[in-house]
């Protein structure tokens, strides 16, 4: 484990000499590319250096500098480390070109990028916010920024320790409540930029036209934020020509926990409840996956039984996680309960071995940096091994044999929200998507992270691109999780589970790191910028559900109004993961 | 409710008939029946917010079974629900549609906060985009802790509602009252923050004060 995650194998200095500089900041890593030099160095980077598949793009506010940073990590999808590179802009006019030409995937992150920062993305098609609504004060995420019941700079508050004392919150604001507005507002004389507007001028015009003799015209369908299917608070404002789809455009925000910010007053260790929270299905992966990021910084080694600990949490969240997917998704279709019920049953029986190791059903807070927080113990074992050897195996193929040679399940599906393999990479999809368009990427053998080179076990892959394909990865994808369980269980060593004693404040040097795990749905990223402090001076997590949505529209443009909500259930979202 | 319970002292019922009839007031029988047929067909409002939706399914799934209290029927159009379950955080950006959805449950409706965030806004209170509690909004009724409750908390939560329904009294509630139609909650605007048009006055008032904000005092 060395520090930053980045290949210097390729010199993009040597390339573009005089232009582009290696990043010799210590702690970082990759190379700092001018603003208008990004395009031509970008559209190197993906196609001469072969780098196709951009995961994340955020900025850091670097305020001391007077620079806004953004950074870049692009991936290879045969596998490899990542590519680092960043461009830097003037904190007052943060402008740089918008490299949505080169990787579609960035759409989103960079409309994320100038709603909570303000950095402005040139040539982007539809630069509007995205987590907070249009009409918002301020880019929160600005070191600058204070929100409404902001304390101090960075936790622990000193009121609440050593002291012990406390207020509430609203005691402090002027207006009782977590709110602020601009001195002298008046919200009788103001009037608002209504929030909608943008949007909806954002799709495709109305058209009428006149058929037959009938006039015909668009209709717009607002589907969510309150909606049976579309997962939580997830909206979708759908242009339908009859049934069938024109135009779309999701819109998230209804969950936007700001978690970045809440992140960036916590102390490292602070943080790892709050990964919980982010996919509530998968507490564990989450927590694997900043564990990782600090990890990398502190440049600490797990121990042997802690890693095989992980590996065993994880794969079995991703069995349940996929277990909800199908009782979710045939829901969506159509079939009521029945299968939701049935994994259910199954879920149930996992979370009782994650609350005996960990406490919590779902909120785990289960992983430290270097290791875990308790030993397995030789019950949690026993009911593990039970799970895996003789239950899941037997419940997952009667879930395969109960439902997918179902006609109407297969009519439903088959051929419907087609995604070539050029695509899916061009949007940045991950996990289970990617995978059913037939690029076999998965970061577990790609980039292989804590001990999953040690396991024999095949990437599901389907070539289909459609929705049966991303359905059948995800059951051959429990079989391969159970694979990796039986080895796992079987090779698991005696030993320590944390090296050293358990710290309440971690002492992390400075320097950035990217922390990437295989999560249930795609790839789920940590990006930590550390100054030496005991707080992060950048927390950012890079959401697979967000990132894996850019190819929403594409996908459902051409198909029928019923057929939106199964691609959507198809893709696997969980707001607290995408609006975080 | 036992027939002795019911019936009113002072009449005598031949010996033959009395475990059959009972001899009882208008009030003392119809607050009973009316209650008990309310909270045995609780029908809640098909409505996640966040974690805490997720185990709200899993009461409802088969270990721990909601239906037998009668509170299976999971509706997903706010017209035909009885409770709102508040299960997770209430941002900003989605307040404005949770009073519509509530203005828009018919009387008589129940609000359950579920979990620290819908309780008070929890462990993402500080955050700029969060309510801090659905209380601030709708009335509450019941407050079921946890991060998130457990199926057994919600459960716990759902008999403390069905205990409180026991107490109620149909020439009291608040549902039949004269003139209660009209009562609607304004739905909360979406300025440069959150407005909520019950506060104008105070919000006007409060940022006519020369240092109003955190951020422009500097910290």
């Amino acid at each position: 484990m060395t520090a930053p995650a980045s290949s210097l194998t390729i010199d993009l200095a040597a390339r573009f000499p005089g232009a582009v500089s290696a990043d010799v900041r210590p702690g970082y890593g990759g190379f700092i590319v001018p603003a208008e030099k990004l395009i031509e160095v970008a559209t190197a980077i993906r196609d001469e250096f072969g780098y196709d598949l951009l995961s994340a793009v955020t900025g850091v506010d670097y305020i001391a500098d007077n620079k806004m940073e953004v950074v870049y990590h692009a991936f290879k999808t045969t596998g490899g480390p990542a590519f680092v590179f960043k461009v830097q802009v003037p904190r007052e006019n943060p402008v740089l070109p918008s490299v949505v030409n080169i990787w579609r995937g960035a759409e989103f992150q960079e409309r994320e990028a100038w709603d909570l920062l303000g950095i402005k993305f040139e040539g982007h098609p539809d630069l509007r916010r995205i987590l907070m609504w249009e009409g918002f004060e301020g880019h929160p995420l600005r070191k600058d920024w204070k929100e409404p019941f902001f304390e101090e700079e960075v936790k622990p508050f000193k009121s609440r320790w050593p002291d012990g004392k406390h207020t509430f919150a609203e005691v402090k604001n002027p207006f009782r409540d977590n709110l602020q507005f601009p001195a002298d507002f008046d919200p009788e004389k103001v009037t608002f930029t209504d929030p909608e507007e943008a949007l909806y001028k954002s799709l495709k015009k109305y058209h009428s036209e006149t058929r037959d003799g009938i006039e015909t015209d668009h209709i717009l369908v607002n589907m969510g934020p309150q909606h049976p299917s579309t997962h939580g608070v997830f909206r979708a404002v759908v242009m339908l020509d009859g049934e069938t789809v024109v135009s779309l455009k999701p819109v998230m925000g209804y969950l936007h926990r700001n978690h970045d910010k809440i992140g960036e007053r916590n102390t490292f260790l602070q943080n790892m409840p709050y990964t919980d929270r982010l996919d509530y299905f998968c507490s564990m992966t989450n927590n694997f996956g900043y564990a990782l990021a600090v990890e990398k910084l502190m440049n600490i080694q797990v121990p042997e039984r802690a890693d095989y600990i992980r590996v065993i949490m994880s794969e079995l969240t991703r069995i349940q996680n996929h277990l909800i997917f199908l009782g979710m998704f045939l829901n969506d279709l159509g079939a009521m309960y029945t299968p939701a019920l049935y994994a259910f049953e199954e879920r149930e029986l996992i979370l009782d071995i994650f609350e005996e190791v960990a406490g919590a059903r779902m909120m785990c807070n289960y992983f430290r940096f270097g290791g875990v927080a308790r030993d397995m113990g030789e019950d949690a074992l026993r009911k593990a091994r039970e799970l895996v050897f003789d239950r899941l195996p037997g419940k997952v193929d009667e879930m395969d044999r109960l439902l997918t040679e179902n006609e109407v399940l297969v009519s439903r599906v088959k051929g419907i929200g087609y995604l070539s393999a050029e695509d899916a990479i061009r949007t940045s999809m991950t996990g289970p998507m990617l995978r059913a368009s037939g690029v076999p990427y998965d970061i577990r053998r790609a980039d292989p992270y804590s001990i999953y080179d040690r396991f024999d076990f095949n990437v599901a892959c389907r070539p289909e691109g459609d929705l049966l394909a991303r359905y059948m990865v995800r059951i051959d994808e429990m079989r391969e999780s159970l694979k990796i369980l039986g080895q796992a269980l079987k090779q698991i060593p005696a030993g320590p589970i944390f090296p050293g004693k358990p710290q309440y404040q971690v002492k992390v040097p400075a320097g950035e790191s990217y922390g990437r795990v295989e999560s249930p749905k795609g790839e789920l990223a940590y990006y930590v910028v550390s100054n030496g402090k005991p707080n992060p001076y950048r927390y950012h997590v890079r959401p697979s559900s967000f990132v894996n949505l850019t190819s929403l529209e594409q996908m459902c443009i051409g198909e029928k109004i019923a057929d939106f909500v199964a691609i959507l259930g198809g893709i696997d979202i969980v707001l607290g993961e995408l609006d975080r | 409710m036992e027939n002795n319970e019911l019936n009113l002292p002072g009449y005598e019922i031949p010996e033959d008939v009395k475990n059959v009839v009972a001899v009882t007031t208008l009030d003392r029988l119809l607050n009973p029946v009316y209650n008990w047929g309310r909270r045995s067909s609780v029908w809640p409002l098909m409505f996640g917010l966040a974690c805490c939706a997720i185990e709200m399914i899993a009461a409802q799934a088969s270990r721990y079974d909601l239906a037998r209290f009668g509170m299976e029927v999971m509706r997903p159009t706010p017209r035909q629900a009885d409770l709102m379950i508040v299960s997770g955080t209430v941002t900003k950006k989605m307040v404005p549609a949770i009073v519509r959805l509530y203005n828009q449950m018919p009387e008589p409706k129940y609000v359950m906060a579920m979990g620290a965030c819908a309780s008070s806004g929890g462990p993402f209170k500080e955050g700029y985009n969060v309510v801090a509690g659905i209380d601030k909004f709708l009335p509450v009724d019941v407050y079921v802790p946890g991060c998130p409750p457990t199926p057994q908390a919600l459960m716990n939560g759902l008999i403390m509602l069905q205990k409180k329904i026991d107490k109620e009294k149909i020439s009291q509630v608040r549902w039949y009252r004269k003139g209660h139609d009209s009562v609607e909650i304004p739905v909360p605007i979406l300025g440069p923050d959150l407005i909520d048009p019950r506060r104008i006055p105070d919000i006007k008032a409060a940022a006519a004060q020369p240092v109003t904000t955190p951020a422009q005092a500097g910290g």
